[in-house]
């Protein structure tokens, strides 16, 4: 126990490196940055020639005459604000007012003149330090807050929800300035005269405003929205929906006692007989054990005519025997080795010569097989691959810590398990997957479709929060991941640990 | 629906309730048992109940001490139940004497045992009285009985809510300072710091609201409170906490509300970040027009206090959220048709029942936002001039001082006082909504003491020499109104009555000085300057400094009142007085020794002018300057009799004095002691 939390606590602290190197990213988890970029600094192409930039294009200078309006210039970031960041915000530092002071900070849709600033023409929108006016797509302000000058940090928010604007001073919230905003807008700032100096944060350095406070009520708004959204339920429709999402789950994955329990308990009618379950428990309890020929015989004798209508599973099947034989584990000689094993001591066929030759006797078989199925189905790169993969196992002396060993894993029974299991519920008129988890994948698509059609809410809808109660925005997912993992290496080597102990006391006792 | 009579109930369906005075235990418990089954969950049960009287029964069983514990607990629940009904049903019982058994039951249970079934159903009992709002507090609040209850309230979670609430109720009914420290003493900031960090909203929100009922103008107990902490944080930051955005609605109000009492109380400044940062924008959010009218009312009041003193605070107030436009809202009768009342324990039990009635609502709307106003335009003239031009503020202002109830009216007066301190606005706005009217009619008529002394305050302001209105208010009386003011027995009415006295009388015409002497009277004026108030005094002098300007109407003042003002000011001299009031006094005598008839007054009265030479050399420089300043006047060259004033002093040997006096170092000094001697031939 001592020596494992002691190497735990020696290791870098993975955490808050991760989430210093991108504290933006962090503010908005929901986003997919390689679809929808977040604005990180001004844009070097996307600016009026009057605009200078530094310090890593967060700092913007005025560098024209300024002597009128006309000598307005503007910068936009290099990205629209994504509708996933759900609440959007930015600040900006006015670090010299200039001559004059004429700023202006706001968005504008791409494509709106530079050589203005921002609130003066249509699809464009600011906030102006000089006489503390908004400015909403056109030439004259409205009163709006207070002015500012050098030394302020005036912070521009875009809820994507409501799609209003809101500024704030210092820390202070001023209130809606502008809404019903278009979408793809980006963060823009303007400067008419010379000296003017401000620099941008987007969220590289802690805010001045508390936004994660502003995101946490968001959150729990649109979650309440979600948890109190009326399900329209006649004479209890919804709730015998939910209870066959539950047994068609059970059904599916042969929670035999448990769906039968369910079924009982909630008066359902059992469309698949008990039997069945037990038959698929009987048979994916064979291929998670590696005892694919028996597998195979018992479908053959259980559901007739379904391999024979589906050859390609049948395929599939086959190969995984044929690796399973390889593995030493389908043999009619039942020694009981199983999978697993000494590191040194494994070898081909469990090093029987009788078995070696049925596995290269049935290799054969299964090739001519291959060759029957491309006669009558057609050429299948899948079915090609799959056979040279299995097959490349006897190129090898120890297949095991071959490039291709990892067919050997007891792992990939999984997959063939899952696709004979939907097989068998397909040809009795059940889904290949069930509708609880289809839900789910379904749910989470509609998430990522929300995200492209500009949605906000999406920000803070979370399945696996509805799910696992589990933390939401503003925790980075990839950090958090990194945590859980952590401590869960953490918990089963202390676990191990103790045992061992325990075992070698036991042992000193005796 | 026919209802059968009650006592035919008892005759035939209730054998229980006569089971219920039987000896035998056994058939007593299963009485009470029948009669809890009958009165839980309904309200006519519990009255017809009460009226048999079966109440002074079940209290006579609680105080046996024979009895079993178990039948007791059985008919506390009972009680419980009955107190859970109507208010009047919670009145009836504490009419029987139900809460001096309680408490004497409750201390003797013992405060280990906190957790007993009995002990329980005793604290619930309590609970459910308590939040009737007709209970008395604790009796007399003693203070091992707190301590006691105290105790109980830690453990398990059904004490916390019912200790929470009790003492939140019984803070709001008697809220002294002596109570408010008799409770902590007991241990109630511990308990209600330890509360705050339940997960139960039911616990924490009493919690928050007792928490507030302590602190309330209370400068020792806040700074108290503010240092407690629980589970490592400080109980303003747990307060923080609760105030978070996606908590509870009612719950970021009450925790707003107990950090602006802690900040009005001392314990927090108003720069500190939970305050000008967080707790204003809390209260802010819920004045906004998506929240239940009762959050809007509460939540304006609540800023109007937070922001009724510092400027910083009345100005970030300004700019957060369009507050003035909101504000401005709750003037317009807009309340929506689907607003409710506030449930259970959302509301603080000082304003619960206030919101009952929803045709009060736009009332309570607009003395809401009229304090906001007031608050907000105290002390900054930018503000005030954006809150003078929304909307129909000032037909507001106007309409709630002639007709709305008074605490509306007093919210109206003091959005006026602090429009009032604008002198732009004394000259344009209020003069033309002729609010002066409104206000002297409040100022008239009412007997709220409160009211008045606002609106005197106000009336003050109006009297200024610079505001038009100060003419048409003469015309109405006002001398003799707040001649009589003088006279009561508020200081702060007093005070007020003076200082409006004293802006009249400045540069005023002579008749409006005669009337405010005739009206005042030379008494009133001896009964004033012995006022213990010192600013009364202050404002006094300054009254008859203004009086005695000009020299036509000192000499004219000094002729009818002479020997009497002479008096006062040897009064005052004599006295046991600060150096300003003596300085007030010696301006004055300056102002007298400027007229011409009137310089006798002081040429005549030796004492005085011996007085006025040991000013001249007292270790104090404004009364040396005053004095030699009066002795200038006294001496004056040009004017008639000068030169036998002149003798008359220099064989006083003020002269000498004077020529002494130029070695000061004090420059002001030096030039009045130059002038004077420059008088002397």
């Amino acid at each position: 126990m001592a020596a494992g939390s002691g190497r735990h606590s020696a290791s870098p602290p993975l955490f808050p490196s991760v989430a210093a190197q991108d504290a933006v990213k962090s503010l908005y988890p929901m986003v997919n940055e390689e679809e929808t970029p977040l604005p990180r600094c001004w844009s070097s192409k996307d600016k009026y020639s009057f605009i200078g930039l530094s310090q890593n294009n967060l700092r913007v200078h005025y560098k024209g005459h300024g002597k009128n309006h006309k000598d307005a210039a503007s910068v936009r970031a290099t990205h629209p604000i994504p509708a996933a960041c759900g609440l959007y915000y930015y600040e900006v530092k006015i670090v010299s007012k200039g001559r004059d002071g004429y700023m202006g900070i706001g968005l504008s849709s791409q494509g709106v003149n530079m050589n203005r600033l921002p609130g003066w023409d249509k699809n464009s929108f600011g906030y102006h330090g000089d006489d503390g006016h908004s400015f909403c797509s056109s030439g004259s302000g409205h009163p709006y807050g207070p002015t500012f000058t050098t030394g302020d940090v005036i912070g521009c928010g875009i809820n994507l929800i409501d799609n209003v604007c809101f500024y704030t001073k210092n820390g202070h919230y001023l209130g809606v300035a502008f809404a019903d905003l278009p979408s793809q807008l980006y963060p823009t700032v303007g400067l008419q005269t010379p000296g003017e100096v401000v620099d941008a944060n987007f969220g590289q350095s802690p805010f001045v405003f508390d936004i994660g406070e502003m995101m946490r009520e968001l959150q729990s708004r649109v979650r309440n929205t979600i948890q109190t959204f009326p399900v329209p339920d006649t004479h209890g429709q919804w709730q015998s929906m939910l209870h066959r999402m539950v047994s068609t789950y059970l059904v599916h994955h042969g929670y035999c006692a448990t769906a039968e329990a369910f079924a009982r308990s909630t008066a359902q009618d059992f469309d698949e007989e008990l039997t069945s379950i037990r038959n698929r428990q009987k048979i994916q309890k064979l291929v998670l054990s590696g005892r694919m020929g028996e597998a195979i015989d018992t479908v053959h004798q259980l559901y007739p005519g379904l391999l024979e209508n589906n050859k390609n599973l049948l395929f599939m099947l086959k190969v995984r025997q044929f690796i399973e034989m390889v593995n030493g584990t389908d043999t009619d000689v039942k020694t009981g080795a199983g999978g697993g094993g000494g590191v040194g001591g494994r070898k081909m066929c469990g090093g029987s010569p009788a078995a070696i030759e049925r596995m290269l006797h049935f290799g054969r078989e299964v090739q001519h097989m291959s060759q029957v199925l491309k006669i009558h189905l057609g050429k299948s790169d899948q079915n090609k691959k799959m056979l040279q993969d299995a097959f490349s196992l006897l190129a090898y002396n120890d297949p095991w810590n071959s490039p291709v060993g990892w067919q050997l894993d007891p792992l990939q029974r999984e997959p063939v398990c899952q696709s004979l299991n939907s097989a068998i519920l397909e040809s009795h008129q059940l889904p290949r997957r069930p509708p609880l988890e289809i839900c789910v994948a379904h749910t989470r698509q509609l998430l990522t479709l929300m995200s492209r059609s500009g949605l906000g809410s999406c920000a803070f809808s979370s399945v696996d929060h509805v799910l696992g109660g589990s933390p939401l925005p503003p925790t980075p997912p990839s950090a958090a991941t990194t945590t859980t993992t952590a401590a869960a290496t953490n918990a089963l080597h202390h676990h191990h640990h103790h045992h061992y102990h325990h075992h070698h006391r036991h042992i000193h006792d005796q | 629906m026919e209802v059968l009579p009650t006592c035919m109930d008892v005759e035939h369906s209730r054998v229980y309730i006569d089971q219920l005075y039987s000896n035998d235990s056994q058939k007593c418990f299963q009485a009470v048992s029948e009669l809890k089954f009958a009165v839980i969950g309904s309200v006519r049960e519990k009255g017809s109940i009460i009226e048999q009287g079966v109440v002074v029964r079940l209290l006579q069983i609680l105080r046996a001490p024979e009895l079993d514990i178990l039948l007791k607990t059985e008919v506390a629940t009972v009680l419980n139940s009955l107190a859970k009904g109507l208010p009047e049903h919670a009145a009836a019982l504490v009419q029987a004497g139900l809460l001096p058994v309680l408490w004497e039951q409750l201390e003797s249970c013992p405060s280990g045992g906190s957790g007993s079934a009995y002990t329980q159903m005793l604290l619930c009992c309590l609970r459910s009285i308590y939040r009737q709002g007709c209970a008395p507090p604790p009796p007399a609040w003693d203070q091992k009985l707190l301590s006691s209850l105290i105790q109980h309230g830690y453990h398990p979670p059904s004490n916390q809510e019912c200790v929470a609430n009790i003492l939140a109720h019984a803070c709001k009914v008697s809220r002294t300072n002596e109570q408010q420290q008799q409770l902590v003493d007991a241990g109630g900031a511990d308990l209600v710091a330890c509360l705050l960090c339940s997960p139960v909203s039911r616990v924490q929100l009493p919690a928050l609201h007792c928490l507030t009922a302590m602190c309330f103008n209370n400068e020792r107990v806040s700074s108290i409170i503010a240092t407690k902490s629980y589970g490592g944080k400080a109980v303003p930051d747990l307060l923080v906490g609760l105030m978070a955005r996606d908590r509870p609605r009612d719950m970021q109000l009450a925790a707003a509300t107990a950090l602006t009492f802690l900040h009005r109380a001392g314990a927090l400044s108003a720069d500190d970040p939970r305050i000008i940062y967080k707790t204003l924008q809390c209260l802010v959010r819920m004045c906004r027009r998506d929240r239940e009218v009762w959050e809007r009312v509460e939540a304006a009041n609540t800023l109007a206090y937070l922001t009724e003193v510092s400027t910083d605070l009345q100005r970030t107030a300004a700019m957060t959220d369009h507050l003035i436009h909101t504000m401005n809202d709750y003037l317009k009768d807009t309340t929506p048709p689907n607003a409710s009342v506030p449930q259970g324990i959302s509301v603080s039990p000082v304003s619960c029942r206030q919101y009952d009635n929803p045709s009060t609502w736009p009332e309570l709307m607009v003395g809401a936002a009229l304090k906001v106003y007031a608050s907000l335009g105290a002390n900054d003239e930018d503000i005030r001039q954006r809150v003078i031009k929304t909307d129909v503020l000032m037909n507001t202002i106007v309409t709630s001082l002639s007709a709305a109830s008074p605490p509306v009216q007093l919210a109206a007066v003091r959005c006026l006082h602090s429009l009032s301190r604008s002198v732009h606005t004394l000259r344009t706005t209020l003069q033309d909504h002729v609010v002066w009217r409104p206000l002297m009619t409040v100022l008239k008529t009412s007997n709220n003491e409160e009211l008045v002394t606002v609106s005197s305050s106000t009336l003050c302001n109006l009297l200024l020499e610079f505001s038009p209105s100060k003419e048409q208010i003469l015309d109405q009386g006002a001398v003799e109104f707040l001649c009589g003011l003088t006279r009561r027995p508020h200081p702060g009415l007093r005070l007020n009555a003076v200082w409006a006295l004293m802006n009249m009388a400045f540069q005023a015409e002579h008749r409006v000085k005669v009337s405010i002497l005739h009206h005042l009277g030379t008494d009133q004026i001896f009964r004033l300057l012995s006022d213990t108030d010192v600013h009364i005094l202050m404002k006094t002098l300054g009254l008859l400094r203004n009086l005695l300007s000009t020299k036509g109407h000192i000499d004219q003042i000094m002729q009818c009142h002479g020997k009497e003002i002479m008096q006062a000011i040897i009064l005052i001299l004599e006295g046991e007085h600060s150096a300003e009031v003596k300085e007030q006094a010696l301006c004055i005598l300056a102002n007298i020794a400027d007229g011409d008839i009137a310089k006798s007054a002081i040429m005549s009265n030796e004492d005085v002018l011996k007085k006025l030479m040991n000013y001249m050399v007292i270790p104090n420089v404004k009364l040396q300057i005053a004095a030699t300043f009066c002795i200038s006047n006294l001496i004056w060259n040009v004017e008639e009799g000068a030169a036998e004033r002149q003798n008359k002093l220099r064989e006083m040997g003020v002269y000498k004095l004077l020529q002494n006096l130029m070695t000061t170092t004090d420059t002001g000094l030096f030039d009045k002691v130059k002038t004077a001697l420059q008088q002397f031939h």
